[in-house]
């Protein structure tokens, strides 16, 4: 594939460099990246449209497209009550981590990026060792903790863990967001009678807002995605998150592929509907968090 | 400047204050009397520090720092995972871990995923983020549909893949449909090719990622020299090779800080698709799914907290000479406290 994006890129500018450098309409270009879209998109478009094919169908031909278009196995999903009590837990999990890892995050960069105090750098430093510590080294003593604490088969004892393990990530993104600000509009503000405190409210968290919501974003993905953590602290079938419900349906329904397929569509629907409504956003987020 | 500059060099040996901290809820605030008089920093400003750095400090200390910190711990017990731990073994664990040639396997293919990843993302991606930062037609869906995959769970990646590429599944019925029947292969559990297929799923699942940070860094490169290469005479090629490229590096390094990483840590994917036992016989077992086959779900907590740990120690030694050699005048400070 790479073969083929050097011969369609060479063509066009070597025909078209005098007059306009950047234009680049050559089919072929096209045809690269259609290739690319089929590559990426087949198997999620298989699930889905494997989801209203019959398992008899799925037997017997398995590349083929579906002849009747069977609705059942959606319907039988979404109107049972083991994936809205699903969607629900993923729901408030999800987005109480999100809330968390961005308060604490931007309150800390904030401090880490405008403060000048001792420890800072070392301060700053943890949160980056934290980078090093996946949540797999520290899962069987973190569930000993949250057991200890009684948080066993509770959502909280999924979103507190959740929101440390977001901290570092966060810190690494937002500091340079917030030290990117010129000196000069704290200056102005100052002057102006804004406390340091009333400087975070009104300059600091509108002008992060770009790496705010990309960190919120990547977050409330990786949350919704947790597959370890609830593997290890949930273990009744109501406080089940999604992708625990998924491989419990997958494996319950082993023989009933169609359905699987079906339910496990139904299961990325929330994270692209979220995604695409925000991806604007992750691409400035990240510039600025790069560049910083 | 070079009063930070200072104040760094004297921190950096010391990277982990807040360890001895646990639980306090002021613990940043505290020392800095003597410095108090020359920096000004009144109580309203440590007040400040505190209760915004605080509850950061304890959720992350309490819910990181400790179960890490444990993990070593128990690591040097045997302990089933009840009671308190008392059977001490010293380094046996250890000896035992680096003995068994099923870990040393794991060991190996984390470091096949690693260079692979490198070597089949970074180029392609790079190739990607320079085709969709042209203007074109449906660049913007382009982008979202190229991050799908990444936004997608991996128990859905998982349970996707693994019903296609079973012996009777779609990927071999296609295969068959369009004469390339010779292709047909039993993907999962062939050892010889099962760890590329893993590499497939991954370059497929992780690659929006990539491109979508090397977009972000594209964007970040003035029009202006690219402009001027090309008045000058510079083709295509050359521009992107002399200006895009090292300009992009920044963003290519801190990528493959974090692919080499998440390599190294590899562990959902590769569980729901092979699960435990297969795993290891298909030849795509991964240190963590070691560890957790042969720690919790074998009973043997202790042992699974040495892996860990081992796990622990290998991803940083990657990640401190990384950071010494590749990533250091990029992101200075990450690591070293906040030298500028």
């Amino acid at each position: 594939m790479a073969v083929t994006a050097v011969a369609g890129r060479r063509a066009p500018r070597r025909s078209s460099r005098s007059k306009k450098p950047f234009s680049w309409t050559d089919p072929s270009v096209y045809f690269v990246a259609l290739l690319l879209i089929a590559t990426m998109l087949a198997p999620v478009v298989y699930i889905i449209l494997g989801g209203f094919r019959t398992n008899a169908e799925i037997t017997t031909d398995p590349a083929g497209l579906p002849t009747t278009w069977q609705t059942q196995n959606y319907l039988d999903v979404l109107t049972g009550s083991t994936f809205w009590q699903q969607v629900a837990n993923s729901t408030i999990v999800a987005l109480a981590t999100t809330a968390g890892v961005v308060t604490l995050g931007l309150m800390t960069s904030f401090i880490i990026a405008r403060y000048r105090f001792w420890g800072r750098g070392a301060m700053y430093a943890l949160f980056a060792a934290g980078l090093m510590f996946p949540l797999t080294v520290a899962i069987t003593p973190l569930y000993i903790l949250v057991k200890t604490l009684g948080l066993m088969n509770t959502l909280p004892g999924v979103i507190l863990p959740q929101i440390g393990f977001g901290i570092p990530l966060t810190i690494i993104i937002l500091v340079p967001f917030v030290r990117a600000i010129p000196d000069e509009i704290q200056e102005a503000a100052s002057i102006d009678g804004c406390s340091r405190l009333g400087f975070f409210w009104r300059m600091v968290l509108p002008l992060a807002m770009p790496g705010v919501i990309t960190v919120a974003i990547l977050t409330f993905i990786q949350s919704w995605n947790g597959y370890l953590l609830p593997l290890f602290i949930l273990n009744r079938e109501e406080t089940f998150t999604l992708p625990l419900g998924v491989q419990a349906f997958a494996s319950e329904y082993s023989v009933d592929t169609a359905k699987v397929l079906a339910f496990t569509s139904l299961s990325m629907i929330p994270a692209l509907v979220f995604f695409s409504l925000f991806q604007r956003r992750i691409v400035g987020g990240l510039t600025g968090a790069v560049k910083g | 400047m070079s009063e930070t500059q200072h104040e760094s060099v004297r921190l950096a040996p010391d990277p982990t204050p807040g360890l001895t901290k646990v639980g306090g809820d002021t613990p940043v605030v505290s020392p800095p009397a003597r410095r108090r008089r020359r920096k000004g920093i009144g109580w309203a400003a440590r007040l400040e520090i505190a209760l915004m750095t605080g509850p950061t400090l304890i959720v992350f200390l309490s819910f990181v720092i400790l179960p890490v910190a444990m993990a070593a711990y128990y690591g040097f017990f045997s302990w089933q995972g009840y009671g308190p731990a008392e059977d001490f073994v010293g380094l046996r664990n250890y000896l035992l871990i680096f003995e068994d040639s099923t870990f040393i396997d794991a060991l190996r293919h984390n470091g096949i995923i690693v260079v692979l990843s490198l070597l089949l993302q970074g180029p392609a991606a790079i190739l990607l983020a320079l085709l969709l930062n042209r203007q074109m037609r449906g660049q913007t869906l382009i982008r979202v549909l190229v991050f799908i995959p990444y936004v997608i769970a991996e128990v859905v990646v998982g349970t996707g893949w693994s019903l296609m590429l079973h012996g009777e599944g779609v990927v071999n019925a296609v295969l068959g449909k369009i004469g390339l029947g010779w292709l047909q292969n039993d993907w999962l559990a062939d050892p010889k090719i099962a760890i590329w297929t893993l590499m497939g799923i991954l370059t497929w699942k992780y690659i929006g990622f990539a491109v979508i940070l090397f977009l972000a860094g594209l964007q970040g490169i003035p029009e202006e020299l690219t402009e001027a290469a090309a008045i000058d005479g510079a083709s295509y090629w050359q521009i992107q090779r002399r200006i895009t490229l090292p300009l992009l590096g920044p963003t290519i390094r801190i990528w493959a800080f974090l692919s080499m990483i998440g390599a190294l840590q590899l562990f959902d994917l590769v569980y729901i698709i092979w699960g435990q036992y297969v795993a290891a016989t298909a030849g795509t077992s991964t240190m963590a799914t070691y560890m957790v086959a042969n720690g919790r779900n074998a009973g043997e907590y202790g042992y699974g907290n040495a892996v860990a740990v081992v796990l622990f120690f290998i991803s940083l030694f990657a990640a401190l000479l990384y950071q010494r050699f590749i990533l250091r005048r990029d992101t200075e400070g990450a690591i070293t406290g906040g030298r500028r």
